[in-house]
Formats: structure tokens, C-alpha cells, sequence
């Protein structure tokens, strides 16, 4: 019995302590057998090494006389056997690392972590390592590989490898890890895969081998193709993403374009009055609620609806209602309006860029290839954009202020006939439209700064929609709204963002010309519409 | 009295009564008497004297007045509202900016024989569009040809599928906020967001003196007479009777017979080219154009200089521009932060209650009185 207790004891022992000759070689060697102790540390590959390298790399580790400990603060606990020593000895001498040494455990302490029993760790340490590694590494990565589970870090970890035998393989090796690489969508993959393909300044390839350099090409075919399609999602979606936007800045647009004729040079500055109302929301919950931060937004947005709506109503019922019939004069009164609003908005909040933070859940975002991350804010907007308009739908089509509105839209003197009060339909119409417009305000906040100007750079890109896309129809503004977000993105990616957006404009122009009613007219006989 | 005398005679009859014409010499006797002799003449310090500030200030201002008249032309006679029209101020001044920028010579600050901004983007030769601009010549004709083709290709368009109203209105808007886009850019070889500046002689002789700034002075101002005379001229004949017809009724003149696309083109390419003169007039004494003066702000607020003015008047358009932006020199010095407001507030009141303006006012004063 007492033996097999003793048996177990030193079974235990020879798991949990470290072989006392390798720490002692650490401490008291010289400077190659250091070295060949920190390989055998790496190699023995446990918590202990860790911890004792990690102590040498940060001066922790100290000898007193024999032994070898690991000092923190006034704690020290034993190298070898990792028992507490107290009290501490008062004759210590610290082991010195030199700058060789220095270099290897940086290396011997990022294979360590790579196999970490916490999965952030590792996933640190295999994408440090997938921006480049030392060679010296591979057989740490190799080992790391055997033991991992997680997919995810397997693939990593098989790429990182591969892109080291590549350097330094057999012929074998080096092919294998070339298909190995062919599944990769790491942008350095690719230039790694190139730099097989290089030719030297005398014309002779850095690989010599012609069948590796021929599996290369086909990887980094591979490679390519896949980062290609990755840039295509990617602009797919910002297309998507900025026509979201656009449709939510011209929607309110549309609506009171539609309904009255006249055209709302105020428009962008109920976007800004609507992002300006979710700073001050924003601002609230800071200062009176800050645990609930996080939800500030469903205050925001009924807020950010109903104070641009009701700017719009009194501004409707005080001076757009005086200058019915002459639209163009409705258009220079409407520009005033926006001036006063910058100008207050600048008078309360300052001239100066103010920021929107954005609850927790917005911030950060899926990462679907390297390099191509789609941000939560952006996605939330695009569903809210959504939103918005199915709300908007249901309104014109289920509800009777839908109903006269439409009504409106298409006849107004026969809807006055018929009953219908047009001007109480002109101002809850108009507030909608302000309401949405400052909806679009909150959306734009989450993505950007918000500032005195914010409207104005919007303006024309909206009034854009609305020209193509024609009023009377949700459809034609949608449509319009994707398309002008398409246009630009893809123009974008090809020439520049500002030569995009004059190719736009130009087309907008040229298109007009053929449908001056825009793509979804409502038919008519008139000669004017 | 020969049959061509008889002509001018019934066209100065008919341009303006007697008091029109007295009204007209005395500013012009304003203009080019008292203005040389009081900066001039007059020593500083004399209570007489006008500082090169009034005459930068009033020099323009008359820039913005003939813009005034031009606009005024197009949107109080013809019902077309531009919000485009200071792409084609801005093009004028940018057009002969080139003249000024190649007048310079090596006295920039890299002492090259290239503008500042070409030697600063490392470019060894002229782009096309600087060819032949040292002629100034070449560069005036540039003034005329291309706001007044832009205005005419643009037109055309436009009024064939007869765009008008709001709907024309926001293309031209979109038409100048292209053009500041394409301005801002380095590549269009145009100086970028600086634009052109610094300038040093005109026609060879040193640009600040006080007897080129009185020459620019003065040259405005006739062109300034020139401009109302012709708009006058204009309005006064059967083809402005046209144009008012236009606006007032499109469907009714187009069941005529006439095409209404004829006149429109015509009357907006000649304010085109109205602000590309003032344009080029306006450069070489304020010293400066950069594509702030295309954006969207700047165009609308000359529809306003001629909505203050009265629509319709041509000496509204002149009193309107002045009385807009006296003001706004006085506010954006003395109260920078209410200028805002008072633009803002100037552009509803003045759609709410003075539709025919400050002219109007005079005559619905005048009706009440009798």
C-alpha cells in the first residue's frame, strides 16, 4: 500500500514539477545550453515552462543559491516544483537574459501560447504568427497543430505551417503546403504565394522547382478568386448599405414631393434635427440612466420621429400652407427655413461635430473573410431601413390617412370633392414626411459625425432618388434608392469616389431625359403632370 | 434724320422714359466720376475719400448685380428657375483665372514658369485645358464659349424633354454640385480646393495698383449699364413679350404655334454667358475663385438677390443684389452669427409677403398714396 502511495506520488510529481537539470541549465548555464533548455522547456510544452519562461522574459526569475525561484512582488514559489517559498531567501542573484536569449523566448513564448488551454489565446497567437512567422517556429506549430480541436484554429494553424515549409521544406513538403495554402482567403497568403512565383533581378525564379511553381499558380488562382469574390460581397454590401441610407433620406422626400409638388429644401436639416435629437436621447441616458445605455436607442428613434415631425407641421402650417401654387417660391421659402435650423442647431449645440456613441450590440461586426468586415451598425441599419418602409407601406395602403393621402397624390381637387380634407392631409403628410426624414437622422448618426451640416451633404443624393425614381409609387423610390447606391459603390470601386458620383449625376441628367417623370410615373393625359 | 437715327431713337424711347434715363446717367456719373475722383484723387484721410475696400466691395457687387440681371432674365421673365447659375459665374471666373494664373510667370512662390499648384502635384507640362490661355484673347473668348455651351448643350436637353419647374431646378442644383465635385478634385487641373489666387498682373500691368483696380471698377460698371440696357432690350420686344408669355402660360403660347424650346434656349444661354462675364470680372478684383462659388448655397442665393429685388424688374435684380449683400458684408462682420438668420428670414419673408419685392413695395406704396 505505502509503496504504491509512493509509486503515485512520483507519477504525480513527474507530471506536475519540471525536470529540476533543464531549469538549472536555464539559470546557472551558459548561454547555448540556455538555449537548448528553453527548446526543452517548449518542447515539455506545459503551464510550468510557460511560467518560467514568462518569469525570464519579465526578470522574474532569481536564483538563491541552489534553487531557483520565480519572485513576484514578495511571493516566490519554487521553479521545479512550483511550492510556495517562504520566507523569501535574502541572498538572490537574478538570471540575466541576454538579447539572443531575449529573441528566443520571444519565439519559445509565442509557441507556448499556441497551445494555451484558452481559445482566445491561441487565436492571438495564430493570427501574430499568420502575419509572418520565424521559421524556427514550425515544428512549435506542428506540435500545436496535432493537439488542437478547434476547426477554425486547426485551418489557421495548418496555413501558418504550410507558409513556413514553404521556405524551407523538401520538394514534397513544399507542395503540399502550396495546395494547402490554395484554401486559404488571407490576402498574405497571396503575396506569399507571389513571391514563389518571383523572378530574381537574373531572371532565374526564386523556386527553382518548375512542378512547384505550377501548383502555385493554381493556388494563387485559387487565393485570388477568392478574395475577388470576398471584395465583391464586401462592395455588395456598402451598395446596400448606402441605398438603405439613401432610401431613408428620401422616403419623407418622396411622400411630400408626391403629395404637394413642392420640393423640401429643408429636408436635409430635419435629418440633422433627427440625428441631433438622438445625441441629446443619447446624452439622457448618459447622464440619468447610464446602466441602460445600451437601449437608449429605443427612446432615440420614436424621438428622433417625432421631433423632426412636428418641426415639420408647425413649419407647414406657418409657411409652406401660404405658398401653394407657386412651388418654386416654396422652394427658396423652404431653403430659408433650412439656414434658420443650421443656424439654431449651431447656436444650442455648437458648430462643432458632436459624437453619437453606439449602444454595445451595434459596435463590432462579422468578419466574413479576412479583411471584409461587415459592421453591426451598418446591418442594423439596412434591417431598419427595412423597417421603415414596411411601416410606411402599411400606412399608405392600410390606413385611412394612407388612403387620403393617396388620394391626394393622384387628384387633389377630386379628393376634395369626395370629402377628403386636403389640408389636414397636407400637414400630417408633411410631418410624416419630416418624421422620416428625421428617422433617417438616427440612422445616420450611428454611422457617422453628427454636425450643423450633416443635412446638406445629403440633400442632393436624395432629391436625386426622388427625381429617378419618380413620386407617387414606394416602388420607384426603393428602386431608385438601391440603384443609385449600386451605381456609385460599383462606379467607386472603379474610378474614385468623386468622379462616381459626377458619373451618377450625369446619368441622372441623361436619364430624365428619355422618362421626365422618372422610372414609376403615375400615368396620366395631362400635358403637365 | 436718316432711318437708322430714327431706329436708336425709338429703341431709347423705348427702352426707358426720361426719368429712366436720368436715373441711369446719374449712377453713371456715380460710377465713373465720383468713385475714380474720391479714390484717386482725394488724399486718405479726407473725409471724401473711399478706401480700396468700397471700391473692391462695390466693384463686387456689380459682379453679382449683372448675375442678378442674368438670373432675373430667366427666372422673373421666363418662369425658369436656375439653381445653377453660379456654375457658370464660377466658370467665366475660372476661365479667365487661367489667363491671370499664366500672367503670374515666374514670380510664384517656386519661381517656375507653371502655377504654384502644378509645380506642388510635380506636373511638367500644361494640361489641355491650359492651351493658349497666356493669350488673353484666347481666355476671353473661353469667358464667353464655355459657360454659354454648357448652358446651351444643358438646355437643349432640359427643355426637349421638357423638364421645367422644381424638376429643373434640382438638375440644375445637381448639375453645379457635380461641377464642385469635379472642381475639387487636383486631377481636373484646376488648383483643387485653393483654386486660383495670388494674382499679380493683368495685361502686363501689376494687378493691385489703384489704377488697375479703378480700370476693373469701371469696366464693370459699364458692363453693368450694358447688361440692364440689354435686358431691357430684350423684355421691351416681342420676344420678351414671348418669354412672359412662357411663364405665365407654356401650354397656351406651345398651342400658338411658337416653340417655346427656342426662346427658353435662348434666354438661358445669354444669362449663361451674362455670368460668365461676370465671372471673369469678378476674379481679377477680388482676387480669388475656388469651387466653393459653384456650390448648391451660392447659386440659391442669387435667386434671392432677384426675389428681394422684385422678379420681374431688372432694376429690382440690380437693388436686390446690392441690398442682399451690403447686408451681408455689414452682418459677417459685425454679427457673424446672426448672417444665417437674417438670409434664412430673408428668404421666407420675402416669399411670404413681398412676392414682387422691394420694387413692388415702392409701387403698392405708390397705388395706396393715390
Amino acid at each position: 500500500m505505502r509503496t504504491l502511495l509512493i509509486a503515485l506520488w512520483l507519477f504525480a510529481s513527474g507530471a506536475h514539477a519540471l525536470e529540476a537539470a533543464i531549469v538549472e541549465k536555464l539559470a546557472f548555464g551558459e548561454s547555448d545550453e540556455q538555449v537548448a533548455a528553453i527548446a526543452a522547456l517548449v518542447a515539455a510544452g506545459d503551464e510550468k515552462a510557460a511560467a518560467v519562461l514568462q518569469a525570464l522574459a519579465e526578470g522574474e526569475l532569481q536564483t538563491a543559491g541552489k534553487s531557483v525561484l520565480i519572485v513576484k512582488g514578495e511571493e516566490a514559489t519554487d521553479a521545479v516544483t512550483g511550492a510556495k517559498v517562504a520566507p523569501l531567501p535574502a541572498e538572490r542573484e537574478d538570471v540575466i537574459a541576454n538579447n539572443r536569449l531575449r529573441r528566443e523566448l520571444a519565439g519559445a513564448l509565442a509557441g507556448l501560447k499556441l497551445i494555451s488551454p484558452q481559445r482566445e489565446i491561441r487565436l492571438a497567437a495564430a493570427k501574430e504568427l499568420a502575419g509572418g512567422a520565424d521559421a524556427a517556429m514550425l515544428p512549435l506549430v506542428k506540435k500545436a497543430l496535432e493537439k488542437e480541436t478547434d476547426a477554425e484554429l486547426k485551418s489557421m494553424l495548418g496555413q501558418i505551417a504550410a507558409a513556413m515549409e514553404l521556405k524551407d521544406g523538401s520538394k514534397e513538403a513544399r507542395i503540399a503546403a502550396i495546395r494547402m495554402l490554395g484554401g486559404s482567403n488571407n490576402p498574405n497568403t497571396k503575396m506569399l504565394l507571389l513571391s514563389v512565383l518571383e523572378k530574381g533581378k537574373d531572371g532565374s525564379f526564386a523556386e527553382p522547382d518548375e512542378e512547384v511553381r505550377r501548383d502555385a499558380q493554381a493556388s494563387l488562382r485559387a487565393v485570388e478568386g477568392r478574395l475577388a469574390w470576398g471584395e465583391r460581397l464586401g462592395i455588395l454590401f456598402t451598395s446596400i448599405s448606402l441605398g438603405s441610407i439613401l432610401l431613408l433620406a428620401a422616403l419623407g422626400l418622396a411622400i411630400t414631393y408626391g403629395l404637394m409638388g413642392v420640393i423640401n429644401m429643408a429636408h436635409g436639416e430635419l435629418i440633422m434635427v433627427g440625428a441631433y435629437t438622438t445625441y441629446a436621447v443619447q446624452n439622457l441616458f448618459r447622464a440619468h440612466a447610464p446602466g441602460a445605455f445600451d437601449w437608449y436607442l429605443a427612446c432615440a428613434v420614436p424621438a428622433a420621429f417625432v421631433v423632426p415631425a412636428a418641426v415639420g407641421m408647425l413649419l407647414e402650417r406657418s409657411v409652406i400652407r401660404w405658398l401653394y401654387g407657386r412651388p418654386l417660391e416654396t422652394l427658396l421659402a423652404t431653403w430659408g427655413i433650412s439656414l434658420v435650423l443650421i443656424q439654431t442647431v449651431r447656436t444650442i449645440f455648437g458648430a462643432q461635430n458632436v459624437q453619437v456613441e453606439n449602444p454595445g450590440f451595434m459596435s463590432g461586426g462579422i468578419e466574413i473573410l479576412v479583411g471584409v468586415v461587415l459592421p453591426w451598425s451598418r446591418i442594423v441599419i439596412v434591417l431598419f431601413a427595412a423597417a421603415v418602409l414596411t411601416g410606411i407601406w402599411l400606412l399608405l395602403t392600410r390606413t385611412r390617412l394612407g388612403l387620403f393621402v393617396r388620394g391626394v397624390t393622384q387628384n387633389r381637387a377630386m379628393a376634395s370633392c369626395v370629402g377628403v380634407p386636403t389640408p389636414r392631409v397636407d400637414t400630417w403628410a408633411f410631418g410624416l414626411g419630416c418624421g422620416i426624414a428625421g428617422l433617417a437622422g438616427c440612422a445616420l448618426s450611428q454611422i457617422g459625425n453628427v454636425g450643423p451640416d450633416l443635412g446638406q451633404s445629403y440633400i442632393v443624393d436624395s432629391f436625386m432618388v426622388v427625381v429617378l425614381g419618380g413620386v407617387g409609387q414606394l416602388a420607384g423610390t426603393v428602386y431608385a434608392a438601391l440603384g443609385l447606391g449600386f451605381a456609385n459603390k460599383l462606379l467607386e470601386a472603379w474610378q474614385g469616389a468623386v468622379l462616381a458620383k459626377i458619373a451618377v449625376l450625369v446619368f441622372i441628367i441623361m436619364f430624365i431625359q428619355k422618362r421626365p417623370q422618372g422610372l414609376f410615373a403615375l400615368k396620366g393625359r395631362a400635358v403637365e403632370g | 434724320m436718316g432711318p437708322i437715327a430714327d431706329r436708336i431713337a425709338s429703341a431709347i424711347a423705348r427702352l426707358y422714359g426720361a426719368r429712366g434715363w436720368s436715373t441711369l446717367a446719374a449712377f453713371a456719373l456715380v460710377l465713373f466720376v465720383m468713385f475714380p475722383l474720391c479714390n484717386l484723387v482725394v488724399p486718405p484721410g479726407n473725409p471724401f475719400y473711399l478706401s480700396a475696400y468700397w471700391v473692391t466691395l462695390v466693384g463686387k457687387i456689380m459682379c453679382y448685380a449683372i448675375v442678378a440681371l442674368a438670373m432675373d432674365l430667366v427666372w422673373g421673365y421666363t418662369g425658369i428657375l436656375s439653381l445653377g447659375h453660379g456654375l457658370f459665374f464660377a466658370l467665366g471666373g475660372y476661365a479667365f483665372g487661367m489667363y491671370l494664373m499664366r500672367q503670374i510667370g515666374s514670380d510664384g512662390q517656386y519661381r517656375a514658369n507653371m502655377p504654384d499648384f502644378m509645380v506642388f502635384l510635380d506636373w511638367n507640362e500644361f494640361p489641355w485645358q491650359w492651351w493658349n490661355s497666356d493669350q488673353f484673347w484666347w481666355c476671353a473668348l473661353l469667358v464667353v464659349l464655355v459657360p454659354g455651351l454648357l448652358a446651351y448643350v444643358f438646355g437643349y436637353f432640359a427643355f426637349r424633354s421638357r423638364i421645367k419647374g422644381v424638376y429643373f431646378s434640382i438638375i440644375t442644383q445637381a448639375l453645379t454640385y457635380a461641377a464642385m465635385l469635379l472642381f475639387f478634385r487636383n486631377n481636373t487641373g484646376f488648383g483643387g480646393n485653393n483654386g486660383f489666387t495670388d494674382f499679380k498682373r493683368i495685361l502686363g500691368i501689376p494687378i493691385t495698383i489703384p489704377e488697375t483696380r479703378m480700370a476693373l471698377f469701371a469696366i464693370t460698371g459699364a458692363t453693368l449699364i450694358a447688361a440692364l440696357l440689354l435686358g431691357r432690350y430684350i423684355v421691351t420686344s416681342k420676344f420678351g413679350r414671348i418669354l412672359a408669355a412662357i411663364r405665365d402660360a407654356e401650354q397656351r403660347i406651345m398651342f400658338c404655334g411658337y416653340d417655346p424650346i427656342q426662346y427658353k434656349l435662348f434666354i438661358w444661354t445669354l444669362s449663361a454667358v451674362m455670368c460668365g462675364i461676370a465671372g471673369a470680372l469678378y476674379v481679377p478684383q477680388v482676387g480669388i475663385i475656388n469651387p466653393g462659388e459653384m456650390s448648391p448655397a451660392n447659386s440659391i442665393e442669387i435667386a434671392i438677390w432677384v426675389a428681394v429685388g422684385g422678379r420681374g424688374t431688372l432694376v429690382g435684380a440690380i437693388v436686390g443684389a446690392g441690398l442682399v449683400n451690403g447686408a451681408k458684408s455689414f452682418f459677417t462682420q459685425a454679427f457673424p452669427e446672426y448672417w444665417l438668420y437674417v438670409l434664412g428670414l430673408i428668404f421666407i419673408l420675402v416669399t411670404l409677403f413681398m412676392p414682387k419685392g422691394v420694387v413692388g413695395l415702392w409701387s403698392q406704396w405708390k397705388n395706396r398714396s393715390a
